[in-house]
């Protein structure tokens, strides 16, 4: 598996530190209540098929990426940066 | 049909034509008292005690494959009750015991091997762990010895006592640890549930659960609706999908974890032997063959393989624990679904929908747990209580916060497993 990094163009997987679904992009305000903040940190959709997913290219150039990967087949149909993907917010 | 060593004689004397099917093919029913969605080891097993126990022989097990077709099918095989934390401890003690009487049980050989399992520790901190950890399996009644380094080397000599990276200090041994034929305790536990009149419904996909005023009333299938009063979900890896039939979402996601067996060579390795700092562990089966892991390959994954980096991290974890094994050809590998919780502990509970259960969250350890998990949940399934071994198992343990099982200390998150 590679992955296409927007900065360094593809990469053996084993520069990237795998976070989890991209759900991590959309924290909820601190007094959102428990049921937020459970989907939030642990309910999973859990996809077999297309899910998007946070990346950290932690042995490259350090970029927080959203992939866009099919979990069945393995295939990446998208790389974008995080900080576009939540609208130019760090 | 019963086994015995007297009718394997007969029938090697006269040509081995007298074995007959293990279980029946039946056709589904329209309605059942209960409907257990999955025939793996779990689900089968469920079947069995909820027959056995409790008397409840109206029911179904629904496969969309072959029983036995999924993880149960494609694991490591290995049998342990070592945890430490209240929760899992009492769990797989139950189920380890339940082990040691299985085959009885059931009539059925599953090779149950306590060849002794040995966790090596290569640090003062790591041996102050695992006495912890041994201190807390001698309170829950199983059995622990802290080897130091010279009693391991009586029982693994051929390890690298001397690599300068993992010197070896010693091994927490675990006696009634062990193997077992994996596809056999499926096929056992479906034996023993067929003939109490289970169902043993195979090629029937669920594809809906239906409910009705919060009350769970049956399955649409490929085969037609099946009416149930009560439904368990007992799918390991496919949770996410079976629950989203039902509205729910589950604290769950499905990564790939991957093994390896070697062609058959004599017996050389006679213990289950994990190398935690190296995440690799080795036990070698029957036939001959050194069965071998490593880590999850820490990506979500349905794909039931898995990719090259892991694979090498486990050879070369392999190549630094035990040269010998270097010579050895690797015959194949493959990758298993699991169903990984936010705290590495398991799921038995009820749901917010009445008559309807769920059994899942087992992550990479669920062959141990085949016998105690169907104990667990059969109980709550006929008798609306939680089992007492197994009842810390609860699917709001992550919105509360309270009674969380990380065994490994690391934080309830979904990648730290």
């Amino acid at each position: 598996m590679r992955i296409d990094c927007p900065f360094c163009g593809s990469r053996d997987r084993r520069e990237f530190y795998y976070q989890g679904d991209a759900v991590a992009l959309d924290r909820p305000a601190p007094d959102a209540g428990e049921a937020a903040w459970d989907d939030y940190v642990h309910l999973r959709d859990n996809p077999a098929g297309q899910t998007r997913e946070l990346w950290h290219h932690e042995g490259g150039c350090s970029a927080w990426l959203v992939v866009t990967r099919n979990t069945v087949s393995h295939e990446i149909s998208d790389v974008a940066l995080a900080t576009s993907a939540k609208g130019g917010q760090a | 049909m019963r086994f015995s060593g007297w009718r394997v004689l007969r029938e090697g004397l006269s040509g081995n034509k007298g074995w007959g099917p293990h279980w029946r093919d039946p056709e589904p029913q329209a309605e059942y008292d209960a409907v257990i969605i999955g025939g793996g080891g779990h689900g089968l097993s469920t079947a069995y005690y909820l027959a056995k126990n409790h008397g409840m022989t109206n029911i179904a097990v629904l496969e969309k494959g072959y029983l036995g077709g999924g993880n149960v099918g494609r694991n490591t095989t290995i049998v342990r009750a070592n945890y430490f934390l209240q929760g899992n401890s009492e769990f797989y003690s139950h189920s380890l015991k339940l082990w040691e009487g299985m085959e009885q049980d059931l009539n059925y050989n599953a090779m149950h091997s306590q060849r002794g399992l040995i966790n090596l520790f290569h640090s003062d901190g790591q041996r102050d762990a695992f006495a912890r950890r041994g201190n807390a399996m001698i309170n829950q009644g199983d059995d622990a010895v802290l080897l130091d380094r010279e009693g391991v080397r009586k029982h693994l000599p051929y390890l690298d006592f001397d690599n300068v990276r993992f010197p070896i200090y010693g091994g927490l041994l675990h006696p009634r640890g062990g193997t077992a034929r994996h596809d056999a305790v499926a096929w056992g536990y479906a034996r023993g549930a067929d003939q109490r009149g289970v169902d043993l419904i195979q090629q029937c996909e669920v594809t809906g659960i239906d409910i009705e005023n919060g009350k769970v009333r049956g399955v649409q299938t490929t085969r037609g609706p099946i009416r149930a009063k009560k439904i368990g979900i007992v799918v390991a890896g496919r949770s996410g999908q079976v629950a989203a039939m039902a509205g729910m979402r589950l604290p769950i996601e499905s990564h790939v974890l991957q093994a390896f067996v070697s062609e058959g060579v004599k017996p050389v390795i006679d213990h289950v032997v994990s190398f935690g700092m190296g995440h690799f562990y080795i036990s070698q089966s029957d036939k001959g063959g050194l069965v071998f892991g490593g880590d999850l390959d820490f990506y979500a994954s349905y794909a039931q393989r898995g990719n090259m980096p892991m694979m090498e991290h486990v050879m070369e974890a392999g190549m630094t624990l035990m040269p010998m094994i270097g010579k050895a050809k690797v015959l194949r590998s493959w990758g298993g679904i699991m169903d990984m919780t936010p705290d590495g502990s398991p799921i038995i509970d009820k749901t917010d929908t009445e008559g309807l259960f769920i059994d899942c969250g087992w992550c990479y350890g669920g062959f141990k747990a085949v016998p105690g998990s169907g104990y667990s949940l059969a109980h709550l399934m006929a008798t609306g209580e939680h089992h007492a071994p197994a009842a810390k198992f609860r699917l709001d343990r992550f919105r509360t916060g309270r009674d969380l099982m990380d065994e490994e200390g690391t934080g309830a998150q979904h990648n730290l497993h």
